[in-house]
């Protein structure tokens, strides 16, 4: 319990030992721990950068889908017009279609009818001339009666 | 006396309370110390074997672990050891904020080193009491030595070579920064010319000179004073143990209350030296007017 030199001793000991921490211990862990802070901040702040780009890009692409919907409308819409007009134009085609093939069949008719009927006014005609040739061999002249005849047939 | 074979109370707390003193004495030349009155004897030139030795080897294990962290210290994720000296250097970095209202580079390294090297020698006191010292009897025993006369004390902060030699190295850096700062003149100035005038110069300087002495003597004994009260009463409490089983029974359940309420006296003194380190360091940088 005495003071001695011991007093002195302590005295460089500690300063020793301050000079110690004050050197290699305090200065890298108080950089390390404002470091760490400084990363940290800088975190933060990029969260909440990315968050407010994440809001606009969420708003872009809101805006993007109502274009493309409406895009999307009026793309259908001119389809739907496309489509009926086709089909307006195919039927339209085909009644005109129908109609050519029907006049025109009718047109073969009428020339085929009128056809079998020149043949068969002259058979007719033949005919008649040679029944009258028969009867009239035996009682009138042939050539007497030739235009009776031909008025006849001309009347068929 | 300790050198009587039976062991006596008076003698058993004389013993604890007894450094190991290397020095020159007048009769035996250099040798340690027999007893307490050869101590004394051999005057200012010896030294306390057994402070020194415990505060350099608590001082170094606090120096070698903070180093050990400091060189693989990382910005990234701290390990466990990392995260506990970051709460402590976090801790007094706050209370060298909260107090300190200057710039100066030392103060927060100095109340680190205080705090750390006053708590570890502080914790040496929840060592049993008879264990370090009994075990180095033994071991001086088979060396020869009367055992009665190696004396040992485990905390060096119940020596008050330890509290004052830090009191005085904190008082030399409050007078070094006050002459700095604030110039001869400006610290004699604050010495002699408050609180009452230019013509109350005598008063003034009692009065700032006993204020000034006041804070390394405050600052020692406040410390040596709680840890040589604490050790004591653990000595009491130790001799308990040799008075029958109802005594010895009552002794181990207060040894351990006390115990548990020592690791609050322990970390409060070590806070308390570190905080007015910071706050005389503050004055001295302070400016007054």
């Amino acid at each position: 319990m005495n003071i001695n030199l011991t007093l002195f001793a302590q005295m460089i000991t500690f300063a020793v030992f301050v000079g110690f921490c004050m050197k290699y211990i305090w200065p890298p862990i108080v950089k390390a721990l404002a470091e760490r802070k400084a990363k940290i901040a800088e975190g933060l702040a990029a969260a909440e950068r990315g968050h407010q780009e994440k809001a606009l890009g969420e708003q872009r692409a809101l805006e993007l889908m109502k274009e493309a919907k409406t895009n999307a409308a009026e793309i259908v819409g001119q389809a739907q017009k496309r489509a009926t007009d086709i089909v307006e134009e195919a039927k339209s085609d085909a009644r005109s279609e129908g109609e050519r093939l029907v006049a025109a069949a009718k047109a073969e008719i009428e020339r085929e009818t009128n056809r079998a009927r020149e043949e068969l006014r002259e058979k007719v005609a033949t005919l008649a001339i040679a029944a009258a040739e028969k009867i009239l061999q035996k009682e009138i002249d042939v050539a007497a009666h030739r235009s009776i005849v031909d008025d006849f047939a001309k009347q068929l | 006396m300790a050198s009587s074979e039976t062991l006596t109370s008076q003698g058993y707390i004389q013993h604890h309370l007894t450094n190991l003193t290397l020095g020159w004495h007048p009769e035996h030349g250099l040798s340690f110390a027999h007893t307490s009155a050869e101590a004394a004897e051999m005057g200012f030139w010896a030294i306390n074997v057994d402070t020194m030795f415990f505060s350099i080897l608590l001082g170094s294990i606090f120096l070698w672990f903070f180093k050990g962290v400091a060189e693989r210290v990382t910005a990234g994720v701290p390990n466990g050891a990392q995260n506990f000296v970051e709460w402590i250097v976090d801790f007094v970095e706050e209370n060298v904020r909260g107090s300190f209202s200057h710039k100066n580079d030392m103060v927060a390294p100095l109340a680190l080193t205080i705090f750390a090297w006053v708590f570890l020698m502080n914790l040496m006191d929840l060592v049993p009491v008879d264990l370090i010292p009994h075990l180095f009897a033994q071991l001086f025993a088979t060396l020869g030595a009367d055992p009665h006369h190696v004396y040992l004390k485990v905390v060096p902060t119940t020596d008050p070579n330890a509290t004052f030699g830090m009191a005085l190295m904190v008082f030399i850096m409050v007078l070094y920064y006050s002459i700095k700062m604030k110039g001869l003149g400006g610290f004699l100035g604050e010495l002699t010319l408050q609180p009452f005038g230019k013509w109350g110069m005598p008063a003034n300087l009692i009065l700032e000179g006993i204020s000034l002495l006041s804070k390394p003597v405050s600052l020692a004994l406040r410390l040596f004073g709680n840890m040589y009260a604490g050790e004591m009463i653990f000595i009491l409490i130790a001799l308990l143990y040799g008075g029958g089983m109802i005594l010895a029974g009552t002794a181990g359940v207060l040894q351990f209350v006390w115990a548990v309420f020592h690791i609050l006296i322990i970390t409060l003194q070590a806070f308390i030296f570190m905080v007015l380190t910071i706050v005389y360091l503050d004055m001295a940088h302070q400016e007054h007017h």
